[in-house]
């Protein structure tokens, strides 16, 4: 077991622990249903030492469940502009937004199953938000597909290929809406594209994108800490950042 | 034909604050109840992965399914008025607690001049202060009367507080200690002293320490876990309804929940309701529940629609101002705010809890003078330290770009370094703003939905511009090396989050001309019925509402029990 993991889970337990100290509830004689039940984590028979040998275990969702390996390819360059690399740490490539994206994309999300979708479709004031009948998963393979023909366009190349200026400028003119586009709103796709960099870069890396936690480690957020009863009236503190993973108990 | 099954004392539409304070207050005494709600059962070990931003804050896990119902909305009636097809300005609550388990737990008590508004308006100022449209009306209700309903309230939820300087009299002190007053909160609290303002800790119903409520039920501390708001908590150290009101409910036997069950009808003869009429969403079912007591409290939007949809009470008309479903729609002004920037210190902003913070009523109510100024009451001022998480806090100083290199230096840079202080300006109630059934767009059942017409007016630009700049004094004070503020409130925009602090539409008062319940929110028009939330509030006042929908609650709890022993008008 690698040390870091090993240091996480004491101090798990001691967070854990601590909890028990200072809520100032016993084990045992307590009325609010199950509160303290839910804090346990449930452990498996075998613990994780033992299972843990010399394997390396394979990142197995390092695959794509809806983009085409071209589209991929372009959201991985234009979420790496929206948020490049630089000496604070990695950037979107590295921390896997494009397979975030790609994953969302094939849930509710991408289906905008938990959103109102009946019509009539009308368009609105701006302030009465989006009224397109198309859904998310579309608005990305027309996105995608008019940023493509606009760098052919205008430079003769493919997104990818062009240099990082040539890159930004195509997404400027995207962000501020100097590309016409009859289906979707260009300014619209590109606050999409923003909004799937930055949940990408820090959500839980149980969604496949803030890899190893290393966009929480670059601001120094600690993740999902159980407690802060003991720093909430510190001075500022670093906290190595702990993930849902850790919560599970392996 | 609907299965028709047999009569009940009362029935509950809707299981979250204020269903769940009436189940708790009437089964106590006997009274036999069911309670419908349309989403599903909770329980706090729900919560054992709820630190997910992703999952519970943008992706909105605990809120109503928009795909099956919602609102549409105009800024006024010149304009067609759309669906809000996803979340922004609010978000509403679903399933057992409702919104009740994922709220902040900022639980504030109306200020007296609140239930005497329009009377102490013209007392103080004259009546030409109120400009013509504005709908402000006393609430047919004193602050003094009120007082023990918050206290039962604030015992029930153990709210965690001190006294607030500027507030209304206390028959007693919170029942547990204020939180813990931070670096950050410290902070304000210095700079607001300095400017010889009036600072107290934010009355919390996240615990400062293990409480064992009147009712017997034992809640653990607090944690500043930073995963509150839009979260549930999974200590129970949050007061919600799952793990205090209802609890004691059940223990009496006498309550009956009924999850997934989608009320669509109150059903009457005559004047008097005669029960509801609900959809069970897991078959499809179509079930009427007769009872002798109707109680709607199924959130403002749902309560004005179920009346509207079920032709009770008289609708609102805004041509001639008369009629009363639907009246008074009002919000809150929440943009009066500034953002600053420390270039030499860090604070712990990743921790904290929903309502942990430090608050000023300086320029609350009537506390100043408003003889020269453009707009009447005003809004609390506060720091709050709910815990910045990563993906929907990335402030940046005026003049970065929203994306690309600098942005993601600076808002790595100003991640652990940015601190806000923030108005909540009140919202006064006008002529043209109210909630009516939308023509053109219907929710699962073919019903319609409920249509807004609400826009910002003159008084709330000058509000939230006058509370912006009590904001930056505060801000500068604090030692900010750069402050960004708001510029122009602009006009009403459902997409971008605000609060889910909207009020109205059944709203309470003195005279059955202007009001549609009385001080009981009993029904003028039907006895039997009462409507409970913040739907009885005749206006929005400059905190958030939950505390004074407590109060309301049980204040309605005993005004049922008595009309259940002597039936007729209580008040
Ligand atoms: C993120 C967030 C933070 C908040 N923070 C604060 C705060 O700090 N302080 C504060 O004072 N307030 C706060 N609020 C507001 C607060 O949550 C509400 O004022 C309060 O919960 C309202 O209680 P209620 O019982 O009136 O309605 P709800 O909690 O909305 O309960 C209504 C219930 O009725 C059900 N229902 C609706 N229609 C039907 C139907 N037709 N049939 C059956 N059931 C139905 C719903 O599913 C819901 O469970 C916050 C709200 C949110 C969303
Ligand atoms: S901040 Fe406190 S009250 Fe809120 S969810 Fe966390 S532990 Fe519960």
């Amino acid at each position: 077991m690698p040390e870091n993991t090993k240091q996480q889970d004491k101090n798990e337990s001691l967070t854990r622990r601590r909890f028990l100290k200072s809520s100032g509830i016993a084990l045992g004689g307590l009325a609010v249903g199950g509160a303290l039940g839910s804090l346990i984590p449930f452990k498996e028979k075998t613990s994780v030492e033992n299972v843990k040998s010399d394997k390396k275990t394979e990142n197995y969702n390092l695959a794509l469940m809806y983009f085409t390996q071209e589209q991929f390819r372009m959201v991985e360059a234009a979420t790496e502009r929206i948020f490049p690399a630089d000496d604070n740490g990695p950037g979107a490539k590295e921390l896997g937004v494009a397979y975030f994206i790609d994953h969302q994309l094939s849930g509710d999300w991408g289906f905008n199953s938990r959103e109102y979708m009946q019509p009539p479709f009308f368009k609105g004031e701006k302030v009465q938000g989006y009224q397109g009948r198309i859904r998310r998963r579309e608005i990305f393979d027309i996105g995608l597909r008019e940023l493509q023909n606009y760098s052919l366009t205008k430079y003769k190349k493919n997104f990818i290929d062009l240099s990082d200026e040539e890159q930004d400028d195509v997404l400027t003119d995207f962000a501020e809406d100097k590309v016409n586009l009859t289906t979707i709103s260009a300014s619209g796709f590109f606050t999409m594209l923003r909004s799937g960099t930055l949940e990408g870069a820090y959500s839980d890396p149980l969604y496949s994108g803030n890899r190893n936690m290393e966009g929480w480690k670059m601001r120094n957020y600690p993740g999902s800490q159980m407690a802060y009863t003991d720093v909430i009236d510190k001075k500022f503190t670093v906290i190595p950042p702990v993930s849902l993973k850790d919560h599970l108990g392996h | 034909m609907a299965k028709k099954l047999p009569k009940v004392d009362v029935v509950i539409v809707g299981v979250g604050w204020a269903g769940g304070i009436i189940a708790a207050e009437l089964t106590k005494q006997g009274l036999n109840c069911v309670g419908l709600e349309r989403g599903k059962e909770r329980k706090t070990e729900d919560y054992f992965m709820v630190h997910d931003e992703l999952r519970y804050a943008l992706r909105y896990e605990m809120m109503q399914d928009l795909s099956k119902e919602t609102i549409t909305f105009r800024g006024n009636e010149k304009i067609r008025a759309l669906p809000m097809r996803q979340y922004g300005s609010f978000l509403l609550g679903d399933g057992l607690g409702g919104a009740g388990v994922h709220w902040n737990g900022q639980t504030y008590r109306f200020l007296p001049y609140d239930f005497e508004i329009r009377s102490k308006t013209i007392e103080r100022y004259g009546e030409k202060k109120i400009p013509k449209d504005m709908t402000i009306q006393d609430w047919g209700i004193t602050y003094d009367e009120l007082e023990p309903y918050f206290d039962k309230f604030e015992k029930m939820a153990g709210i965690s507080g001190e006294e607030n300087p500027l507030g209304g009299k206390r028959s007693n002190p919170y029942p547990t200690p204020p939180m813990k007053t931070t670096p950050v909160l410290e902070k304000f609290k210095k700079a607001a002293t300095n400017l010889k303002l009036h600072p107290y800790n934010r009355p919390s119903a996240n615990l400062s320490e293990a409480y064992t409520n009147p009712d017997g039920v034992s809640r653990a501390a607090c944690q500043y876990c930073a995963y509150c708001e839009r979260f549930g908590c999974e200590y129970g150290a949050k007061a919600d309804p799952v793990v205090t009101v209802l609890p004691v409910a059940k223990k009496t036997g006498k309550f009956e929940i009924r999850t997934h069950s989608n009320v669509r009808r109150v059903l009457k003869t005559g004047n008097k309701a005669t029960g509801v009429l609900y959809v069970d969403t897991t078959t499809g079912e179509e079930i009427e529940q007769p009872a002798d007591i109707v109680v709607l409290t199924s959130y403002v939007f749902n309560n004005v629609r179920l009346l509207l949809q079920s032709g009770i009470g008289r609708p609102y008309d805004p041509k001639t101002g008369t009629g009363v479903i639907g009246k008074n729609y009002a919000y809150q002004v929440q943009k009066g705010s500034a953002t600053g920037f420390f270039e030499k210190e860090e604070f712990n902003t990743f921790a904290g809890a929903g309502s942990l913070g430090m608050v000023i009523d300086d320029y609350n109510g009537d506390n100043f003078d408003h003889s020269k100024l453009n707009f009447i009451h005003g809004g609390s001022i506060a720091i709050s330290q709910t815990g910045l998480r990563p993906i929907s806090n990335n402030k940046v100083p005026k003049g970065t770009p929203s994306w690309g290199k600098e942005f993601k230096e600076n808002s790595i840079k100003y991640a652990n370094r940015t601190l806000s202080v923030g108005g909540q300006g009140s919202s006064m109630p006008f002529k043209h703003h109210y909630l009516d059934l939308d023509p053109t767009y219907k929710d699962e059942f073919g019903d319609p939905l409920i249509r807004i017409t609400y826009d910002f007016e003159e008084q709330d630009r000058q509000l939230a511009k006058y509370l912006n700049e009590r904001c930056v004094e505060i801000m500068k004070e604090m030692g900010a090396d750069q402050i960004d503020s708001m510029n122009e409130l602009g006009p009403y925009d459902i997409t971008t989050y605000q609060s889910t602090h909207n009020t109205g539409g059944v709203i309470m008062g003195a005279d059955p001309n202007t009001s549609a319940v009385n001080n009981y929110m009993q029904m003028w028009d039907a006895e039997n019925v009462f409507v409970i939330g913040a739907t009885a509030f005749a206006h929005n006042g400059g905190y958030n509402p939950t505390g004074t929908v407590g109060a309301l609650s049980y204040r309605a709890a005993e005004g049922i029990l008595s009309y259940k022993q002597k039936g007729g008008i209580l008040a």
